[in-house]
């Protein structure tokens, strides 16, 4: 279940980290971990892009295009020529 | 100032009347007071809910609730006003006070309302003014739930209420180890998808592949005779039932080619039945394999064509239903969904475009004598 592969949006500028750790908190797939005073991207493969980090990022460190993981959302949204509302 | 709830609609009777509402100390509220026991009046509203019955009618009143006994420095927690979403959190505060406020996320449980946004910011601001929860306690501190933080800025909740955010663990049942010192583990951080996590989805996915299950047996079963019908049902009983079960074990990376694999290996019997079933009916078992074409008088290549329709027509169909499947998983992310979808949507289509015309081919030839 975890060999799905590496293609996301995440992207993280650690020079405007200021270590406050909440990305790590809301992470469900410990994506971030604690690297001395600020945090590093560990496990990128396993983002999902729920947008939990970018969302609780005070300084806009972290950029995700977040959304829905749901194939059925997207597929309707093809579909009916309507923007997806996730 | 509040608006006195002294009945809670949604509620099943059997929880508002555990213990009387709650007074609280200024006297300028009075709060419904719910306990952690479930009834079987709420396990049957569960099961309901995880049947798809009456999909967001499942709605706790949004508000302040009181847990037990709580006093103005009891601990606030925030959910969703799904039922599973609030009762799975009063029953793992079995013992503890404290207050629950319940956003009104239209039935819909945290994580999903997380990433629409109803359990939100806004709602979490409105929902704090609207409950009056600063005149109820006397700290500024909210305990919400990891997966509602998709939806939930922290600091801008701090700016705008004076609340902190505080973010618990992924699961209820992890708070009471949690509250011990605020501090959740890597373990309780993450989001799992264990075999009881997947049986449980699989009432949901099946009512909605109900009618078209249904409607496709049916009208196979009077164009071609049971072995078609159950074909269609196979193939998407294994996308509804077989591939959420066995996901971990298929191989391939994505949804669609474990899709596409556990397909193929459902469409398999159904083609050696078709290829050798007609011999196997005419003649004794021993010798069908020679003498099909023979007892039949349809001719080896009808029969392979036949056989061959059920590999085209069966394995897209269990893929598209494990493709779908991605929505209830907790871990696929719109890019590599979207890439699933343009890598294998067309294959699909292709695939299963092919195996229909193939059978349409083949019942003319039969119906025209051929």
């Amino acid at each position: 279940m975890r060999d799905r592969t590496a293609l996301n949006t995440l992207q993280y500028d650690p020079a405007l980290c200021i270590g406050c750790g909440i990305c790590i908190a809301v992470c469900p797939h410990e994506v971030f971990a604690w690297n001395s005073r600020a945090v590093r991207l560990d496990r990128r493969e396993a983002c999902m892009e729920c947008g939990a980090c970018q969302v609780n990022c005070p300084t806009d460190a972290i950029a995700v295009d977040s959304g829905v993981g749901c194939a059925s959302a997207m597929i309707r949204a093809a579909l009916t020529r309507t923007k997806q509302d996730t | 100032m509040l608006s006195i709830q002294p009945t809670t609609p949604g509620l099943p009777a059997s929880a508002a009347k555990e213990t009387a509402p709650l007074r609280c100390a200024a006297g300028i509220a009075i709060l419904p007071r719910v306990g952690s026991t479930l009834t079987w009046a709420h396990r049957w509203d569960h099961v309901l809910a995880r049947c798809a019955v009456n999909r967001t009618g499942h709605r706790v009143e949004p508000g302040l609730y009181a847990l037990h006994e709580p006093d103005a420095s009891s601990p606030v927690f925030v959910t969703a006003n799904y039922s599973l979403s609030f009762d799975a959190l009063r029953s793992a505060l079995d013992g503890i006070d404290g207050y629950i406020l319940v956003l009104d996320t239209q039935g819909i449980n945290v994580w999903c309302a997380a990433g629409k946004g109803t359990f939100g910011t806004q709602e979490l601001v409105t929902r704090i003014e609207a409950t009056a929860l600063k005149q109820v306690v006397d700290h500024r501190r909210l305990i919400l739930p990891q997966l509602g933080a998709p939806g939930v800025a922290a600091h801008e909740v701090k700016r705008r209420s004076g609340f902190a955010v505080e973010y618990g663990p992924v699961r209820a049942a992890d708070l009471p180890a949690y509250l011990v010192d605020h501090l959740a583990t890597p373990e309780m951080r993450q989001v799992t998808f264990h075999l009881r996590d997947r049986l449980l989805l699989i009432p949901v996915e099946g009512v909605h592949v109900l009618l078209p299950l249904v409607l496709f047996a049916v009208v196979l079963f009077l164009l071609g005779g049971w072995l078609p019908a159950s074909a269609a049902v196979s193939a998407i009983l294994a996308g509804v039932v077989l591939f959420p079960i066995l996901l971990p074990w298929l191989p391939a990376h994505d949804f669609s080619g474990k899709g596409f694999i556990l397909g193929a290996m459902v469409a398999l019997p159904f083609a050696l039945a078709a290829v050798l079933l007609p011999g196997l009916l005419a003649g004794t078992a021993k010798e069908a394999v020679l003498r099909t074409a023979g007892n039949t008088g349809v001719p080896w290549g009808r029969l392979a064509l036949g056989g061959l329709s059920y590999v085209l027509a069966m394995p897209p169909v269990t893929a598209f239903l494990a493709l779908n499947f991605t929505g209830s998983t907790p871990f696929t992310s719109r890019s590599g969904v979207r890439r699933e979808i343009f890598t294998y949507i067309p294959i699909m289509a292709w695939m299963f475009g092919a195996g229909v015309v193939l059978i349409a081919a083949l019942a003319a030839i039969q119906i025209l004598g051929g």
